[in-house]
């Protein structure tokens, strides 16, 4: 969600930190760089740019590149084209790197050595991270740096990314002048020459690479046998959907049950938060401003930080762990059927606690084809800012009784409302898989296991605050403006002497919802509802609050979301709250969304594409809902 | 095997000359029963060579692609599980590594069982 390129760092000598996939780049660079680091976007991709600040021991600034996984030179997806554009210093806004760091799983040399001598050809200073050699050592490998350093012809250093003292000795070969200079005075070699398939090049590496191994008797085959016993459970025909439901179950349970305690929190310090502010300030325009507009429009947002950080917590902790792979194995079948592969499933899971970091998740899909119907059908995922939407109309108009024999009914119908989205997403990508020509070429899956890992505690807690950094920026910008444009809309002009009606209904947006509603009554929406709509475009949970702004200034009653619950439930009728609901299911109420897709694709035409086809899939289903809903006598 | 694959000289084929390598050598393993086999066919837990790497027409991508994650001649390879239902997509050990492949992915890769590469004969295709 972060937009521009920032040069935090622009002086000081570049390093950039490169490896294949899986091979703990990512855990070397927490380590080497703490949490002095800052998650931009490389310039016009959105693929996740992440830069950090080490200190040598002789204190040399340095600013530190991690640089996405790749297998080649050769990309095949946007996120390893970033990482050749860098490396050819081709990439806008970046700096050719002044050393460059081959992060090389040691318990995979095989494979990781020919990026590494690949790297080694472009004639930039160079050295190779042994990472993961306590897992080496484990499995029996044992790798002579020295050794294996006279083979490559570069320094060679041993690293454990996961122990805190595990990037020592790369630390301190930093500090080796002569190590900036190794390499440079060959040059960069024609750009040209570089980009094409190089197969001779790609030939030898592995012929090199195989040799090395041989001399330093490191080329037997080592079955990873503890990965292997757990995969026999998890990749188990019948076990593995089983323990995956489990899994999922799980995190959803987690998500609404351990959230509850610390949203109550969040809610009543907003709540004396007003009072007290109320309590200080005379009554006048300003007051109205702060309470009503900043305090209980950012806090009625902040409430849902809970929510996302326990769901990125299960994500990150599935990732590090090597589950989600899996996990998307198993659904890659499942995902076939609709014209998608397992690979989308990471980015539309991310979707659940938000569309916009699943639409950037998307492009680690290789396939453009694929990459785009995932974002398309991302938003048709539950973010969790539907949640407080759902959560009201639910409150106020599903009644709390037990159905089939012990299953609470309000609980049923906000699960039938993420498997709406769902299933309204597989018939959308069913329908593109059917009705476009690229629906029905095959596209290739070759995707990674990795063995699985412990998840530090380090790794895990820089990802989930990276999320948060994210999401209250998001409240503290947009959202917060959004809430502020709204109460002025809905506090000016003010209402003529002599006035009868509330004081919002001779605002203008009054008079934006009332024109509006003329769209929205066959769907059953009054005026109040499509006022609130206008900034819950912008994003989807300052609907709930917008509304309570509505109803505060209408001066029907409190301004509380109790009040609002029961107010609406004795205005609304229950044909109007269903309708409303299967709106927000397929609803584009997002701007940022919407953003993040433009970004992504590089123009408007997804974008404006996304929104038109959303908002008619909710019109048809608010209108279909509607008419049954009045048709049953819920009128 | 180590000493062997010293000495052997792969030829520097290009892309478009992978055909004609894999036809040799094809010729020569034939006779030899379940040595000519595709990786989608192997059976469970059987260690196996990669032969060759023989991309579909429509998508002559793939062959570069499985070359890099290490489907290359001469690397162990072994099927580890099926997925289920229709058994796909498939668990590969490659080398050190392990990935899911499709079953039209795991099609290209030519594969014949360790035991039944004979290394004096494999130098003599290549010389």
């Amino acid at each position: 969600m972060s937009e521009s390129v920032i040069h935090l760092y622009p002086s000081g000598p570049l390093l950039a930190l490169v490896g294949n996939p899986n091979c703990g780049k990512t855990a070397l660079f927490n380590l080497l760089t703490g949490s002095r680091q800052k998650v931009a976007n490389y310039a016009g991709v959105t693929v996740e740019r992440k830069e950090g600040r080490l200190t040598t021991r002789d204190g040399k600034v340095l600013r530190v590149l991690d640089l996405p996984g790749a297998y080649s030179l050769y990309p095949r997806s946007p996120d390893e084209r970033v990482t050749c554009d860098v490396l050819f210093g081709r990439a806008a806004g970046e700096k050719r790197p002044d050393l460059v760091v081959c992060v090389v799983d040691a318990t995979n040399l095989r494979r990781n050595l020919r990026l590494a001598l690949a790297v080694k050809r472009l004639g930039m200073p160079c050295v190779v991270a042994l990472n993961m050699t306590d897992l080496a050592e484990k499995q029996g490998i044992k790798i002579d740096p020295e050794a294996l350093s006279a083979e490559l012809g570069m320094p060679v250093v041993s690293t454990v990314a996961v122990q805190s003292s595990g990037a020592d000795p790369l630390r301190d070969l930093f500090d080796d002048a002569s190590l900036w200079s190794r390499g440079a005075s060959q040059g960069l070699p024609k750009t040209t020459a570089a980009t094409q398939p190089d197969a001779q090049g790609h030939e030898s590496d592995h012929l090199a690479v195989r040799r090395i191994l041989q001399r330093l008797g490191l080329d037997d085959v080592i079955p990873n046998t503890t990965s292997d016993r757990i995969d026999r459970v998890v990749l188990h025909p019948v076990l593995g959907p089983v323990l995956l439901a489990l899994v999922l179950f799980l995190v959803f349970q987690a998500v609404f049950a351990w959230a509850e305690v610390p949203m109550g929190l969040i809610e009543s310090a907003t709540a004396s938060l007003s009072e007290a502010i109320g309590g200080l300030l005379p009554d006048s325009w300003l007051k109205s401003l702060i309470v009503d507009g900043v305090i209980a429009g950012a806090g009625g947002v902040l409430v849902f930080l809970p929510q996302i950080v326990i769901l990125y917590f299960f994500i990150l902790v599935l990732e590090e762990s090597g589950y989600l792979p899996r996990a998307a194995f198993l659904l890659d079948r499942l995902m076939g059927s609709v014209g998608l592969s397992g690979r989308s499933f990471i980015p539309l899971l991310s979707s659940f606690a938000c569309a916009i970091p699943g639409v950037m998740a998307a492009r680690s899909i290789a396939n453009p084809r694929d990459r785009l119907v995932t974002i398309m059908i991302a938003p048709l995922m539950t973010c969790s800012a539907r949640l407080p939407v759902y959560a009201l109309l639910i409150g106020a108009f599903i009644p709390q009784r037990e159905v089939w024999g012990g299953l609470a009914l309000q609980g049923l119908v906000l699960f039938s409302l993420y498997l709406a989205g769902v299933v309204g997403a597989m018939a959308v990508a069913w329908l593109l898989k059917h009705f476009t020509a690229s629906g029905r070429q095959v596209r290739p899956l070759m995707m990674e296991l990795p063995s699985y890992h412990l998840p530090t505690v380090r790794n895990i807690f820089i990802g989930i605050w990276h999320r948060v950094e994210i999401f209250l920026k998001r409240v503290g910008g947009i959202i917060l403006f959004l809430t502020i444009l709204l109460w002025f809309l809905a506090s000016f002009p003010s209402p003529p002497d002599g006035a009868t009606g509330a004081a919002i209904e001779y605002s203008l947006a009054g008079m934006m919802g009332k024109g509006l509603s003329t769209i929205f009554a066959p769907i059953g929406f009054n005026w109040q509802i499509s006022i609130a709509l206008v900034p819950g475009l912008a994003a989807r949970e300052v609907a709930v609050s917008a509304l309570g702004t509505v109803y505060a200034l209408s001066g029907v009653g409190g301004d509380t979301e109790q009040a609002l619950s029961s107010l609406i439930a004795s205005h609304w009728s229950v044909a109007t709250a269903l309708s409303l609901l299967a709106w927000y299911v397929f609803a584009p109420q997002c701007l940022a969304t919407l953003a993040a897709v433009k970004r992504e694709t590089g123009g408007w035409t997804m974008p404006l594409l996304m929104a038109g086809y959303l908002f008619a899939l909710a019109y048809i289903a608010s209108f279909i809902t509607y008419q049954v809903a009045l048709s049953m006598g819920l009128g | 095997m180590r000493t062997v694959l010293n000495t052997i000289q792969l030829p520097k084929w290009g892309f478009a000359m992978i055909s004609t390598v894999n036809k040799a050598r094809k010729r020569n393993d034939s006779g030899d029963a379940g040595t000519d086999e595709t990786l989608d066919h192997a059976s469970i837990g059987r260690a196996l060579t990669v032969q060759y790497v023989e991309a579909p027409h429509a998508a002559p991508e793939w062959a570069r692609w499985l070359e890099e994650i290490g489907f290359i001649a001469g690397e162990q390879v072994m099927l580890m599980a099926r997925g289920l239902p229709g058994g796909d997509p498939l668990v590969v050990r490659i080398g050190q590594s392990t990935f899911a492949l499709r079953r039209a992915e795991a099609a290209c890769v030519r594969v014949a069982s360790l035991e039944s590469i004979d290394p004096i004969r494999f130098e003599g295709v290549s010389a």
